[in-house]
């Protein structure tokens, strides 16, 4: 209760706190220039009325406009003996106009009036100087409007044209004829938008399916028991990289074999065939599906052998299937015409499919090789004596630390081309030996390692930092990567949603209820077996509902990404905006505005429906 | 034969769960542990098939060392160990059906998994146990429009399902009403009885030990308390292993 008496200090505290929150907001007033004085000044008020007439009046519709002409007579100034030569009566047949006087002196204003026009036209009344009716210069801004019957009385105010022959004020009036049409605006922002929806389409696929795998390895609880011993950790630290290298090189290889009979549209068939049936045969064979019994070791040697026979060919058959697309979408490219870009696209993934296999077989020969080698090492720690462990992780650290560092030092030099290998090939390799030798020797032979924390924190680490970069300075990076255009943008946007997601699929994995976790662990599942049965069927709903909202923020993203290159309306807005041209600004506006909404109406429609 | 020796599991924060416990369960018995919350049934059981990875001592199976195994030994020994819950720890946006075959899931092919493929037999198998616990027509239902009752079930069936040589009962029946305590009761009886599975229940009430027990085991802070025949205990072991201000009830 002595804390609630009142005391000096305390008020002397609260006030001290207040007067900062004053100065605080003083300072921030200043550096934003905050100045209301501007807002007042004529000067911004009637830019700000231009701006705001032309933004809601959006360029997308226009008419078939009509024009009609009259020319009347006029003296600037009157003649200096008061008469007026005598003027031609003006054909009243069509339509005509009246000055009256006819007469005056410069900046003084005339009387006009418009007969038989066409009802409801407009336009502007101006002066033509010199004596040559069909001068197409005229000056003044004076306009008027026909009433129904197309009369018009207007004022026109004389310029200090003077001459002592006859000059002219013309009226020209406009009028609408037909059915409205769509402004040339409105058929390039309907192009831009359909490009940026699919942007964001496109990126948001692209980031769902790389986020998911990743969101599993940044999830806590699914890596926290993984632990594994120095052995393993070194082996398959040392695996990873020769796998990829030597997945790289054999199925390259595989695809130099491929391009031998690239143009033999039969025999691409033939493979895209039989190579995968032959897989599956193997696999069939290789992979029984329930087994009680350990099997021998040579029939396991001899699985191994089948299933890698089998990995090969599905390689094979791969890029025989990028060249059949290739050859496809060639044939069809002619003959689809407006359907084109279906053989566009499939050109587009024969090409990307020939790109990523041998990226995908490097990255699957790393896992395998990284994973089997990994298991021997835990396999070793498990069985052999702790001394010999101990002398075989002295060893394999040391090799391991140096293969790590000398790829990043490697990594430097491509960097920042330092060009002196004691800095970059041969310091990292003593350090890491070094520092795998140490830690060797300070870890007990036997104990486990929480590599399962320390892989989540790097990729969380990773996924923070990346997140923190705002799409559109990627979307800079990629435009100089891939070029300006929706390519960029699809690259920068897909970015950020893979590590955006990734951060958010993997906190809905560390909130699912660990029960039925239990529960699989327990009859003996593996740990992908765990994550297939008890945690992907838990979070589908959210990821759904995150994937969609990641889709609404994209349609947002996609509209401005063009304004740094990256594609979509975002470049012709900005465009429009510095050319001024605030009507067809409004336009994109508009389109962005109705895109927008509807795609968050439909995205809440489709979370109440599926989640 | 299932021989626990000198068990101790020391959680983070030097809290000790279980402490030098040692028992044994001959095969076929049906084994209650009772003793109060928190007072380390259910690290016990968790220990047997290592979800939880005891500090110190052993636990052989016939022969066995559990604590021992590497990882694919365990996989092995776990899928002959059925597992029931409290709170049943079914997935409940799956199907029942998928839940029951989750139980085949130590012998499946990991990468048959990865497709979400399981054999034939399986699913047959599945059905059939499914029909044994009295709830085949539930089968592609949602496990969380069944009932507790049901859901309790389909955790049995799971546990079926793997041809186990040991069910590891961590209180069936606590999150039902006396009726449906007795049926599931029954249903672990009956598998005891006919399988000859090993059965290790425990339980809060003991009207319930008495009627299925063949022998219990008592824990009290993480001590064994109490090692004998359902009979045995009187009101001075009552106070024992439930404390000084207990009272009985039932």
């Amino acid at each position: 209760m002595k804390n609630k008496k009142a005391s000096p200090w305390k008020s002397i505290q609260t006030g001290l706190a207040v007067l900062l929150v004053m100065i605080v907001f003083a300072y921030g007033f200043e550096i934003t220039n905050i100045d209301l004085e501007e807002l007042r000044s004529p000067q911004r008020q009637t830019s700000l009325q231009r701006v705001t007439r032309a933004l809601v009046r959006p360029d997308i519709v226009e008419f078939e406009k009509e024009e009609e002409r009259a020319n009347a007579p006029v003296y600037v100034p009157c003649p200096e003996d008061g008469t007026i030569p005598e003027l031609p009566e003006p054909d009243t047949s069509g339509p005509y106009i009246v000055a009256s006087p006819a007469c005056a002196a410069p900046s003084e204003s005339v009387t006009v009036e418009g007969f038989n026009f066409s009802p409801n036209s407009t336009g502007p009344v101006r002066f033509v100087p010199g004596s040559d009716p069909a001068n197409v210069v005229e000056l003044g801004n004076d306009t008027a409007t026909a009433d129904a019957d197309g009369h018009f009385v207007a004022q026109v105010r004389l310029p200090g044209r003077e001459s002592e022959d006859v000059q002219y004020i013309r009226a020209t009036m406009r009028h609408n004829i037909g059915a409205p049409r769509f402004t040339e605006t409105a058929k390039v922002t309907w192009e831009k938008i359909i490009e940026t929806v699919f942007l964001a389409l496109l990126a948001t696929t692209l980031g769902t399916l790389l986020a998911i795998p990743l969101s599993f390895i940044a999830a806590r609880n699914l890596m926290k028991p993984v632990r594994s011993p120095l052995t393993s950790v070194s082996l398959s630290l040392l695996g990873w990289p020769i796998g990829i290298g030597l997945g790289f090189l054999i199925v390259n290889q595989i695809g130099a074999m491929s391009a031998l009979i690239a143009d033999s549209i039969a025999a691409n068939l033939l493979s895209v065939v039989i190579a995968p049936s032959l897989f599956w045969v193997a696999f069939r064979w290789a992979m029984p599906q329930e087994e009680i019994k350990i099997p021998s070791p040579a029939l396991r040697l001899a699985r191994l052998f089948v299933i890698f026979i089998g990995v090969l060919l599905a390689f094979f058959a791969l890029f025989q299937l990028a060249e059949l697309t290739t050859t496809i979408s060639l044939a069809l490219r002619p003959r689809l015409g407006a359907a084109g870009f279906l053989a566009n696209f499939l050109f587009q993934v024969s090409d990307i499919l020939r790109i990523i296999t041998p990226a995908a077989g490097a990255l699957a020969a790393g896992a395998v090789v990284g994973g089997t080698l990994g298991r021997m090492g835990q396999r070793t720690a498990e069985r052999a004596s702790a001394s010999s462990v101990k002398t075989l992780n002295l060893i394999l650290t040391a090799i391991a630390g140096a293969t790590v560092f000398g790829l990043v030092g490697a990594l430097i030099e491509w960097l920042y081309q330092v060009g002196r290998p004691e800095y970059t090939f041969w310091g990292p390799i003593i350090t890491g030996a070094v520092l795998g030798f140490l830690l060797a020797l300070f870890t007990k032979a036997k104990t486990t390692l929480p590599t399962g924390l320390v892989i989540y924190t790097v990729t969380r680490t990773i996924l923070n930092g990346l997140r923190s970069v705002e799409a559109l300075v990627m979307a800079i990076v990629f435009v100089i990567a891939v070029g300006i255009g929706p390519f960029a943008g699809v690259m920068a946007l897909g970015l950020h949603t893979i590590v955006s997601l990734g951060k958010l699929y993997s906190e809905q994995v560390e909130s699912i209820s660990s029960g039925p976790l239990e529960a699989v662990t327990a009859t003996g599942a593996n740990r992908l077996q765990t994550i297939i049965y008890a945690v992907i069927p838990q979070i589908v709903p959210p990821y759904i509902s995150y994937t969609m909202y990641r889709w609404d923020i994209n349609v947002r993203m996609s509209t401005i990404i063009g304004f740094v290159g990256g594609g979509g309306i975002g470049f012709l807005l900005q465009q429009n905006i510095n050319l001024l041209n605030y009507r067809a600004a409004s336009a994109q506006m508009l389109a962005i505005a109705i895109v927008v909404a509807s795609m968050d109406y439909v995205s809440s429609v489709l979370r109440e429906k599926y989640v | 034969m299932l021989q626990v020796k000198n068990l101790t599991k020391i959680y983070e924060g030097n809290v000790k769960a279980l402490d030098n416990v040692s028992f044994e369960i001959p095969k076929g018995q049906f084994l209650a542990v009772i003793g109060l919350s928190g007072s380390g049934k259910s690290t016990l059981l968790r220990c047997i098939n290592r979800l939880i990875d005891p500090t110190e001592g052993q636990i052989l199976w016939d022969g066995e060392d559990i604590t021992a195994a590497t990882p694919d030994e365990m996989r092995r020994i776990r899928r002959r160990i059925g597992m029931v819950f409290q709170h049943f720890n079914l997935v409940h946006r799956s199907k029942v059906i998928t839940n029951v075959l989750a139980g085949r899931l130590g012998y499946v092919n990991p990468a048959w998994s990865l497709l979400n493929r399981f054999p034939k037999e399986d699913m047959v198998k599945a059905l059939k146990q499914l029909e044994r616990v009295g709830i085949a027509d539930k089968a592609d239902s949602r496990a969380d429009e069944l009932s507790g009752g049901q859901q309790q079930r389909v955790g049995i069936a799971r546990a079926l399902m793997q041809d186990p040589n040991m069910i590891l009962a961590d209180e069936p029946v606590a999150s039902l009403d006396p009726v449906l305590a007795h049926s599931i009761m029954k249903h672990l009886e009956e598998i005891n009885k006919n399988d000859g599975v090993t059965v290790l229940c425990s339980l809060h009430f003991l009207d319930l030990v008495h009627r299925y027990a063949d022998r219990v085991v008592a824990l009290n802070e993480g001590k064994l308390v109490f090692e004998g025949l359902p009979k045995e205990i009187d009101d001075q072991k009552f106070k024992d292993i439930y404390g000084r201000d207990a009272e009985r009830v039932g």
